[in-house]
């Protein structure tokens, strides 16, 4: 094992970036995710990189329209307000197949809602956000250490389907301290950015154009399918889930994140209980891992799916296990966080006993 | 006879036919970026930032790397692309309606940080390309679709002038407003670009050029008409002249 930090989850987010190779960073203050900002502001110049605080998060993901077209590896961060009025810029980038990642440390919604953590963004990440056929790569950790791993091979991601891809957490995440290690993510036939960035007109022999526009509905038409093409690749080799004590359970619980986390102690409760429970948790919310839904233990009878919203993975839970699985909900929203407790009486209810 | 060629395509337009209406001065201007691109000796190394409006084809006609920006955002674009590429020649290229009203804040703080960009600033006080609406550039008492009595102080208050407004800043080292209604007025335009670009060449920081530009089609002036227009109506709002040169 190499060397562990013990550090806040904002500040490993931001650390793993910078493993990455990420050299460039723009954004706009917001709550909880200030932390961020904060360690690029300081680290960045030090490696001869750019923070840039940008007047707006609208401007933000401008910037990183601009720097992306660089083909060099650029991030930005917020959490669910800012990320609302970034949507338009992320559908210009979706648009023009530049790589970036991205963050959303989610705070309650809707409007100013809250600023603490929450997983009710899960169909703006999912589903698009902005305007347009586009998906995102979106990857949820449930420990500081999975989101280092996977700050780590979005970036790769990114550069691999020239996309942008979202690091999909909630504030508990970005708050916590835990140990980490940043272990060596290369990953080989990326593509040359000199192939189709901006700035190596000399030695392409000609000049590039980042650009979305397409008047002519037959070439926008193309351009949407040769998008679908790469959402299809996506989702053959990026599905990535996790299950915890799955095979001879009764009833799964699904859930992602740091819910997933809280539901693994109460498994674990209700486990010494005799109760035969189990944990489905998606890491890629898009492309969802359908599969192993709709290849479930026989033992499984019914599935509860946990959030911190008012039911939004669900309708991805109930499109893996078809209608004749019952699927039911338990939400705790606004900030409010499903306790131990509170997970294992769902269980119990769910259940008749 | 011999023939001896005074007068060509600059290497750095594409020779093509632009989709700019009769009397519109944007080619002008796009000749105008090309002329000085060319003499500056930087296509290679220029990256342009399109607009959303008229001028969102500007890469079809100037051959240098470019970025089509979102609407009034190209200044953040530049800025990201100039930060990551010093060595690059940056410039924006934006409309009234893409710079002065909803792209405000982006332009304001490019040049408030001083960026080491050129911001190329089309004002023609009128949107074009959605067809003739009310501009913030808009004169008043000037007629538009969205404003069909002319333009009303009381509700819809009064021209937005940028170059005045961008001189209040500490940070921006060149700005100047000029024209290319008649030859006279695009000699001293010519000018004025070249000491742009050249002050991001000499590392110097923002700079910007206000061109005051007709829009015949949308004024319902013919083109010779549109010039005189300009310059009787919009010069006195919008004086030319040189606001900030750098020390």
């Amino acid at each position: 094992m190499g060397k562990r930090f013990l550090m806040k989850g904002n500040e490993a987010l931001a650390e793993a970036a910078i493993h990455a190779g990420c050299k460039y960073f723009f954004g706009y203050p917001i709550t909880p995710q200030n932390e961020i900002p904060e360690y690029m502001s300081k680290k960045l110049p030090e490696i001869g990189g750019v923070y840039l605080q940008a007047e707006s998060e609208v401007a933000a993901i401008n910037m990183i329209f601009g720097a992306a077209g660089t083909g060099k590896r650029v991030m930005t961060s917020s959490s669910s307000p800012g990320v609302s009025l970034m949507s338009e810029g992320i559908s210009y980038i979706a648009g023009a197949e530049l790589p970036c990642v991205l963050m959303n440390i989610m705070r309650g919604g809707p409007g100013l809602g809250g600023i603490l953590p929450s997983q009710s963004d899960y169909f703006q990440a999912t589903r698009g956000g902005g305007h347009g056929d586009y998906r995102l790569l979106v990857l949820a950790p449930s420990t500081v250490q999975e989101a280092v791993d996977l700050t780590m091979l979005a970036f790769n991601l990114a550069e691999k389907y020239r996309s942008p891809v979202m690091i999909l957490a909630d504030g508990f995440m970005g708050q916590m301290m835990e140990a980490v290690e940043f272990k060596e993510t290369h990953m080989d036939g990326l593509p040359d950015p000199a192939e189709w960035a901006v700035g190596y007109m000399k030695q392409r022999g000609s000049r590039a154009l980042v650009k979305s526009l397409y008047l002519d509905p037959e070439e926008l038409e193309t351009h949407n399918w040769k998008l679908q093409a790469k959402y299809a690749e996506m989702t053959k080799n990026e599905k990535r889930h996790e299950t915890y004590l799955a095979d001879d359970a009764e009833i799964l619980i699904a859930a992602y994140g740091t819910v997933a986390r809280i539901a693994r102690t109460s498994i674990n409760e209700l486990r010494a209980e005799g109760i035969k429970v189990g944990l489905f948790r998606p890491i890629s919310l898009f492309p969802f891992p359908y599969e192993p839904l709709e290849a479930l233990p026989k033992s499984v009878k019914q599935i509860l799916t946990v959030e911190m919203s008012c039911g939004q993975m669900i309708e991805d839970v109930r499109l893996g296990v078809g209608k004749d699985m019952p699927v039911s909900m338990y939400g705790r929203v606004g900030g409010m966080t499903p306790s131990v407790e509170e997970i294992k009486d769902q269980v119990r209810k769910a259940l008749g006993r | 006879m011999k023939e001896t060629k005074i007068f060509e395509k600059p290497k750095s337009m594409v020779d093509v036919t632009t989709h700019y209406c009769p009397g519109c001065t944007h080619g002008v201007a796009h000749r105008l970026v090309a002329e000085i691109i060319d003499e500056l000796g930087i296509q290679e190394k220029t990256v342009a930032v399109a607009p959303v409006g008229c001028a969102v084809f500007l890469y079809n006609y100037i051959n240098v790397d470019a970025y089509e920006a979102a609407h009034g955002r190209a200044p953040a674009v530049a800025s990201a692309c100039k930060r990551l590429l010093p060595d690059s020649i940056v410039f924006s290229y934006q409309g009234d309606g893409d710079l002065a009203s909803i792209g405000m804040a982006e332009i304001v703080h490019a040049a408030n940080r001083g960026e080491h960009i050129t911001v190329v600033f089309l004002n023609n006080a009128i949107y074009g390309m959605t067809g003739g609406q009310m501009a913030p550039t808009t004169l008043v008492g000037q007629k538009a679709t969205t404003c069909p009595l002319g333009r009303d102080p009381k509700l819809a208050g009064y021209p937005i002038r940028m170059c005045e407004m961008l001189s209040t800043l500490q940070a921006p080292a060149y700005i100047a407003r000029v024209s290319v209604a008649k030859p006279k007025y695009t000699l001293k335009a010519k000018e004025a670009l070249r000491k742009a670009f050249q002050t991001q060449i000499d590392g110097k920081g923002f700079s910007f050029v206000e061109i005051l530009s007709t829009c015949p089609t949308n004024w319902g002036l013919r083109p010779v008409d549109a010039t005189n227009w300009l310059e009787e109506h919009m010069m006195p709002e919008f004086p030319l002249g040189e606001f900030k040169t750098p020390a």
